[in-house]
């Protein structure tokens, strides 16, 4: 076995053992899951990172079986760093989570909702991982499909471990909107296999797929993976979902799972399909603007603390579409009246998706910090966090420093990445997308400002205050401190971006 | 100055930036009653930041250079370089966070959320250390842009209605501005093709004269996200507001670093990035130089008509900013030297007066000049340390305000702009029209009822806190010593001087 073949078989096969051993049932099974689980992402994804960095992209044919038969794994620098920043997150929230749900030895008590969460809750999620880390890895829409579901599912079924009527109303709206999502996308799948008569995203890339057939094809698995990411203006079902879900569950959904779909796209738009049209790639540069700004006012409005960071979500997402216009060769004419990029820009490459990872682990850090507050309280309004920093100084300060990262401020992932997305965009003369990244981040700034100001307001909350175990703030702290880590050092990642980069079949 | 360097390592200017940094991360992870280690951890930091910029003062002194760098992105570094203009600034900050840590422990003493206010004020001032030996553009911003967040809570400290206010009103300046800044600086690396400092700029004449009002605007972002720290019109709005922050940070952020790293960025974005003479060919310096000499002329009016002693002092601060934007913009070396100068003079100055508002406002719960009479006779080591600021704002010899006032006057008169004579000739009129009167008030008038009758604090043997006295006293010591001493290559001027010779600026 080669090391990528066994990287490869760790993080998807790891996390899907795992997910068996927490059915157990038992407190120590779910523990154990959840460190298996943990430890086989992390080790396999930083071995993968080892492993392309040094040689560029890697193939694996499980069992030796090729295509058309088997089944291949295949990764490049992307694979490579959301599957990676998947372990991080992924592992910050599993240890949260064996503190959430209390004490596990509790577990007897079957029948109440609490034992219910906390006994589906690591065998959910571990499945949920391994089917994400499957996407990553998919050299063909087949694959892609059947991971997808297994990632709906499972994602739905975590909003609904929350057992609150109205999570329960947000879950099956969740289940709705990604069983739509995935029937559009297969029906994608077969109208262009039907034209192609091929699953393999290699050679689709080396097809011509300038015909009409495909072209719809196109135009459907994008709606479908839309509204899967929540991209505006299909983003109606996330705040109610991840703000309704357990805050474990909220913080994967919205730090790791909607980028599973993004991934999807970007992989089907730029790998598959080399750009698809000018027209379309503004057209989802303008839905990412209108995002950014419809999802930060929204977030200004909210009175409930998880809403305010799932339509935070929802504006976080607007950024990483901004990239595609901003990626075009020429920076897209339409997008600027400059001279931009070349060939694909990597600026823009780099850029959006270090913004991706920058939200992955601030909104995680953010999610969890305020589960921490409404775990302290037992409420979620935010005047009833009020004070609520002087109890929980570490969460406080994951959540502003999670909210440095959004803002991009330094020092914070967020910060390189803006910085980079704003060359591409003024090297392109693009005015409209330099005005909407500025804006943005200032819009970004009022609603955590708005958050902080309540939880350091002098009138503490009189309510009760049940004390945070030091694991679930320091889960928090931890996922922060890594987003402002990647803004002072993000050499490797930017390098490892350009394994592959936008187009690794070409 | 004949010196054997006696320390060459890279590290040192990363050094300095942790001495600072260190202390507060670690104190925010302390509890809030563990104020005996509190204070020790801010003190050797504040005693080990002095201890290693005067290494690298000698080692700059004897010709030697210090850089690191980390590389954040292919191209683009953290890059913190100890030369001789970083050092002018750097060692204002460390002598003045010394004193002011001293001040502010016993200022605070009681009172609510210490841990918060003196782990942020070390983030500040760390930040402020990285800004002073920022190599590039970027690394510049990183440290400015972290400086605006980590201020926040320290002028919100007092956590009432006003202090919030006076925060919203700080942040929208600042983020804002901070925001155009962020774009005006990668627009520079996308048209400039570098984000280096380097003495005389990095802008090729050529290229400015091809596209005037691309670089037009490069500018002016650049000069909108520098300015609003320097309290330049209109946008010094939230300084005299930001007045509602405690004393210490009144003292040495709204007074030295915050406002300074603003000032600093002027001087680098017209020699280090534009370089004098094409911010002269295109215009641009002499925009900076007409808005700074309005706007000393304008705050010093302000000035007038406040009761508050702490937004006279505001006011003042505005006002003074402006006369090292205007000595850095003019076209003259001794201009250029009597700007820089004044980065420090002002900043020893009037962090000497508002160390005596705060000791004031503490021990005799007067912050109004109305109520200041007869406050010599009951405090007169305050009083005497005030005088020597305000004296020195105003622009007497032998105080080191005289000095910036007489270099940049012959740098203006050497630029051929005898018309800035006239506007430091009315700012001295104006500053001696707001300050002389506080002093007859303060020397000469009754003791006022208002704390005449129930002092809050009872006397000891010193007239106040002597924590908060010998910091007044030593940085009077400072504003006549950097007069009398003038002479000396060690004095700022003579540092000033040898930054101009060697043509570092």
């Amino acid at each position: 076995m080669t090391g990528a073949e066994l990287w490869t078989t760790a993080v998807v096969f790891g996390p899907l053992l795992a997910s068996l051993v927490a059915l157990g049932g038992r407190a120590w099974t779910l523990r154990a899951g959840l460190a298996l689980g943990s430890a086989t992402a992390l080790a396999g994804s930083f071995g993968l990172w080892v492993e392309v960095t040094r040689e560029g992209p890697v193939r694996h044919l499980l069992g030796g079986w090729g295509a058309p038969l088997g089944i291949e794994l295949w990764a490049d620098g992307f694979s490579v760093v959301m599957l990676a920043v998947t372990a991080v997150v992924g592992a910050a929230v599993s240890l949260y989570s064996t503190s959430y749900f209390g004490d596990l030895s509790q577990l007897d008590a079957e029948k109440s909702p609490a034992g219910r969460a906390a006994r589906y809750f690591a065998p959910l999620w571990l499945l949920l991982w391994s089917a994400l880390n499957g996407i990553y890895l998919s050299a063909d829409l087949f694959n892609l499909y059947v991971t997808l579901e297994i990632l709906g599912l499972a994602a739905a079924a975590l909003v609904t471990l929350a057992v609150t009527p109205k999570a329960t109303v947000a879950g099956m709206r969740y289940l709705i909107v990604s069983l739509v999502g995935s029937m559009l996308f297969l029906l994608g799948v077969a109208l262009l296999y039907t034209e192609v008569g091929t699953l393999s995203l290699e050679e689709l890339a080396a097809a011509d797929l300038s015909g009409s057939m495909a072209a719809g094809s196109l135009a459907l698995m994008t709606v479908g993976m839309a509204a899967k990411t929540a991209l505006f203006p299909l983003h109606g079902w996330l705040p109610p979902a991840h703000a309704g879900a357990p805050a474990p569950a909220s913080a994967l959904l919205s730090a790791v799972v909607v980028k599973g779909s993004f991934f999807i796209l970007v992989r089907l738009w730029f790998a598959v399909y080399g750009g698809g049209s000018d027209g379309g790639l503004l057209l989802m540069g303008g839905l990412g603007a209108a995002a950014i700004l419809w999802g930060s006012v929204l977030a200004l409005r909210q009175r409930s603390l998880k809403r305010v960071i799932a339509y935070s979500t929802v504006a976080q997402l607007g950024y990483l579409f901004i990239m595609f216009p901003l990626l075009a060769p020429e920076g897209l004419s339409l997008a600027g009246s400059g001279e931009g990029s070349a060939g694909w820009s990597n600026d823009a490459w780099t850029g959006g998706i270090l913004l991706a990872l920058s939200h992955a682990l601030a909104k995680a850090a953010m999610f969890m910090a305020a589960g921490n507050m409404t775990y302290a309280v037992a409420k979620d309004a935010l005047r009833d966090i009020s004070g609520v920093a002087h109890r929980l100084p570490m969460s406080f300060l994951a959540f502003g420093l999670g909210g440095l990262s959004l803002a991009g401020l330094p020092p914070s992932a967020g910060f390189v990445g803006k910085w980079l997305l704003l060359r591409e965009a003024l090297a392109a003369r693009g005015w409209f997308w330099v005005a909407v990244i500025t804006a943005g981040g200032l819009l970004t700034i009022a609603y955590v400002l708005m958050v902080l100001r309540h939880a350091l307001d002098r009138e503490a909350s009189s309510g009760e205050f049940r004390p945070v175990p030091k694991r679930m703030e320091w889960a928090a702290l931890l996922l922060a401190l890594a987003a402002a880590t990647l803004g002072v050092r993000a050499t490797e990642t930017f390098q490892i971006l350009l394994q592959g980069g936008v187009q690794p079949w070409s | 100055m004949e010196l054997t360097p006696l320390l060459e390592w890279n590290a040192l200017p990363l050094a300095i930036v942790l001495s600072s940094f260190v202390p507060g991360v670690a104190i925010m992870f302390l509890r809030e009653e563990q104020a005996r280690l509190r204070n020790t951890l801010n003190m050797a930091g504040a005693v080990a930041k002095v201890a290693l910029v005067g290494l690298m003062l000698q080692g700059v002194a004897g010709g030697a250079s210090y850089e690191w760098a980390l590389e954040v992105l292919p191209g683009l570094s953290l890059t913190l370089r100890g030369d001789a203009l970083a050092l002018l600034f750097v060692t204002l900050s460390a002598v003045l966070w010394l004193v002011t840590t001293l001040y502010a422990i016993a200022y605070l003493e009681g009172s609510q959320n210490r841990r918060r206010f003196f782990a942020f004020f070390s983030l500040c001032v760390t930040a402020t250390t990285g800004i002073a030996m920022a190599g590039d553009l970027f690394t510049f911003v990183f440290f400015y842009e972290a400086l605006t967040w980590a201020t926040y809570p320290l002028v919100v400290h007092k956590g009432t209605p006003e202090a919030i206010r006076a925060g919203r009103a700080y942040l929208f300046y600042t983020l804002g501005a901070g925001a155009i800044l962020v774009v005006g600086a990668v627009w520079f690396q996308v048209e400039a093709g570098t984000v280096q400092f380097a003495p005389g700029g990095v802008v090729d004449a050529a290229a400015v004269a091809a596209a005037p009002v691309v670089w037009a605007f490069i500018f002016a972002f650049l000069l909108i996200g520098m300015g609003v720290k320097s309290a330049l019109f209109p946008i010094h709005g939230w300084l005299p507001t930001a007045m509602v922050a405690p004393a210490p940070v009144s003292a040495l952020l709204h007074a030295v670093a915050v406002v300074k790293a603003g000032a600093f960025g002027v001087t680098r974005l017209l020699h280090s990035l534009f370089g004098i003479e094409v911010a002269w060919e295109m215009g641009a310096a002499a925009v900076v130089a007409a808005i700074a000499a309005f706007t000393i002329v304008y705050a010093s009016v302000r000035a007038l008509a406040q009761n508050d002693l702490k937004k006279v002092l505001a006011f003042s601060t505005v006002s003074q900013l402006s006369y090292i934007a205007l000595g850095v913009a003019l076209l003259d070396p001794l201009a250029h030297a009597g700007g820089l100068v004044h980065l420090v003079h002002q900043g020893i100055m009037k962090i000497t007066l508002f160390f005596c508002a705060g000791l004031i406002a503490q021990t005799l719960g007067v912050k109004k000049i109305s109520q200041m009479g007869g406050v010599a006779r009951r405090m007169p080591l305050t009083m005497a340390a005030f005088t020597v600021g305000a004296l020195g704002m105003i622009g007497l010899p032998p105080v080191a305000g005289f000095l910036s006032k007489w270099y940049l006057g012959l740098g203006a008169l050497g630029a051929g702009q005898p018309w800035v004579i006239g506007v430091l000739l009315a700012s001295s009129l104006l500053n001696a029209a707001y300050f002389l009167p506080i002093l007859k008030t303060a020397y000469f008038d009754d003791p006022d009822p208002s704390w005449a009758t129930g002092e809050r604090v009872p006397r000891t043997r010193w007239e106040a806190d002597w924590r908060m006295v010998v910091p007044a006293l030593t940085t009077a010591a400072f504003s006549l010593a950097a007069g009398l001493l003038a002479a000396s290559s060690w004095s700022p001027l003579g540092w000033a001087l040898f930054i101009i010779e060697r043509g570092v600026l």
